[in-house]
């Protein structure tokens, strides 16, 4: 049978005849595409999940300072806040995990691009703080990672994983759908379940913006690291207690695909719209012109 | 596209952005590629928003350590400006106004220890991904995602069978080919990316296959 999926019928066809897993058939699908063995597909996953698990833990451990200045320890707060969290300790720490991840982005730390660096937070937040709150070990949170690349190369094959050309329901919307669908598969759900928490994922997201200020993946992309992982949680949630997506997956890529082309350019990586062009973002952007400014001068006097 | 899944969840990279870091390491790896020994000295000029927010992003820190050899991976890109002045490697970066054909464009002037000079125009298109544009004022277009052997010659009949003779005696797969030139008979380059890496004494080989061949590079 050919594993090379493209839609998510397709994988859910092959879930079915061949009676497995996503997780499984995306590495039968990387076994067809790629000249990989199972082995080596397996020992890159487990490099990648390593340097996830690094990332978490180097986020909460200090606090750090961005490449602008604006951002670094909010992870830490929200951690220490999760005691008294509505949201409840164990969606706080998710929620903290994966904001430590983009804080070590932001701060040119090393991390895995899920399906990119901005969104880097949301699917080892989930996936791995998940895995510790339920005492599930590596085996389970890489069959979450496989399942989860299914899900992006579907999104990427017929949409796009990149804000400069789907906006941010791209970038973090895609990487909390990958999220949901593969904690419903570590959680025990089937396929179909994981591609409607996917689908209600991405429909939650739909339309949303990339509007980074003063172009640095700092504000609002921490945040919507946080978002990107309760949006993940709910809608695996929802799956998981037999909720369905009305819209199917296949069609909520589509028109994600479609209503990224109706964002306008400004509204895509830009930053020359949304939050960017607010006062308080275009100062910061002229702040940063400045500092610039002054340490080129500085650079070329050692120069001269 | 078929695209691994690896480009989904990977690559593993210093932040903070994929085309504005890890792409500029990988647009500096080229340099020291190009000369085929280490780089003695690197003039920069980045453009578009590679200049606009550069900066923010780490891209001059990045190209700097691909320059230096580093993999976009490693913890030793924020202090590469640093490791490159403790190697005595003189390294210039601009951050130029002009306005650039894509958005994230670095242009590279090079010189190696061993006196070879090139100049060439990077462009990262996104997740990492790279192209590299031009090379010596020669337009041209390849990825880097295979070995890349680059012959520059000047057009004549029958060099790029020469060249391809050789390959296929060393059971050297062809994956890409392309054939860039200025003008007829002028300064002419092949780009051919293989499937397998290929070793000195065959570059050699290509070298002295004939005589309108200038220069030999592997990527
Ligand atoms: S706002 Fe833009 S840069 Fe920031 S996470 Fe979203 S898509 Fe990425």
């Amino acid at each position: 049978m050919n594993m090379v999926f493209s839609t998510g019928e397709e994988l859910l066809e092959i879930c079915k005849s061949e009676n497995i897993s996503i997780s499984e058939a995306a590495i039968r699908y990387e076994l067809m595409i790629s000249e990989r063995d199972r082995d080596e597909i397996y020992e890159e996953m487990r490099l990648n999940l390593k340097t996830m698990k690094d990332s978490i833990k180097k986020g909460l451990s200090h606090k750090h300072v961005s490449m602008s200045g604006l951002v670094g320890d909010d992870s830490i707060t929200m951690l220490e806040f999760a005691s008294q969290a509505a949201m409840g300790e164990r969606m706080a720490k998710i929620v903290a995990s994966a904001m430590a991840v983009t804080e070590v982005n932001a701060t040119m730390g090393c991390i895995v691009a899920a399906p990119t660096a901005g969104a880097s937070g949301i699917l080892p937040g989930v996936l791995i703080e998940f895995a510790h709150q339920h005492e599930l070990d590596d085996e389970m949170i890489l069959k979450g990672l496989f399942n989860a690349a299914a899900i992006g190369v579907l999104i990427a094959k017929n949409a796009s994983i990149s804000g400069a050309s789907g906006g941010c329901q791209a970038e973090t919307g895609s990487a909390s759908a990958m999220a949901a669908s593969a904690l419903v598969e570590m959680r025990g759900g089937t396929p179909l379940q994981s591609l409607d928490a996917a689908a209600m994922t991405l429909k939650n997201v739909m339309g949303l913006v990339c509007d980074p200020v003063a172009g640095l993946v700092e504000c609002p992309c921490i945040k919507r690291n946080a978002l990107g992982a309760v949006n993940a949680v709910l809608c695996s949630d929802m799956a998981l207690a037999g909720i369905k997506s009305i819209i199917p997956f296949d069609e909520v890529v589509t028109t994600m695909k479609n209503v990224g082309k109706m964002m306008h350019i400004d509204l895509r990586e830009t930053a020359k719209g949304g939050l960017a062009a607010t006062p308080t973002g275009i100062k910061i952007a002229e702040n940063m012109a400045k500092a610039k400014q002054k340490t080129s001068q500085a650079d070329n006097s050692k120069r001269d | 596209m078929n695209c691994s899944i690896f480009d989904i969840i990977g690559p593993r990279m210093i932040g903070p952005s994929s085309s504005h870091t890890a792409g500029a390491v990988r647009i500096g790896q080229i340099a020291n590629k190009l000369v085929g020994s280490h780089v003695k000295k690197a003039y920069v000029t980045l453009y578009g928003s590679f200049a606009e927010t550069g900066r923010g992003h780490g891209t001059d820190m990045a190209i700097v350590a691909g320059i230096l050899g580093m993999d976009p991976d490693e913890g030793g890109i924020r202090y590469s400006h640093f490791t490159a002045q403790q190697m005595g490697i003189d390294i210039k970066i601009e951050f130029s106004k002009e306005e650039a054909a894509h958005p994230n464009t670095a242009k590279v002037h090079v010189v190696g220890t061993n006196g070879q000079e090139y100049t060439y125009i990077g462009t990262s298109v996104g997740g990492g991904r790279i192209e590299i544009t031009s090379i010596n004022d020669l337009e041209l277009g390849f990825s880097c995602e295979y070995p890349t052997l680059i012959v520059f010659h000047e057009d004549k009949l029958g060099t790029i069978t020469k060249v391809t003779s050789i390959l296929a005696a060393e059971k050297i797969n062809i994956a890409f080919m392309k054939v860039f030139r200025s003008q007829k008979s002028q300064a002419a380059c092949m780009v051919i990316e293989t499937d397998s890496q290929i070793n000195e004494s065959v570059l050699k080989k290509i070298e002295c296959a004939a005589e309108n061949i200038t220069e030999v590079c592997f990527i």
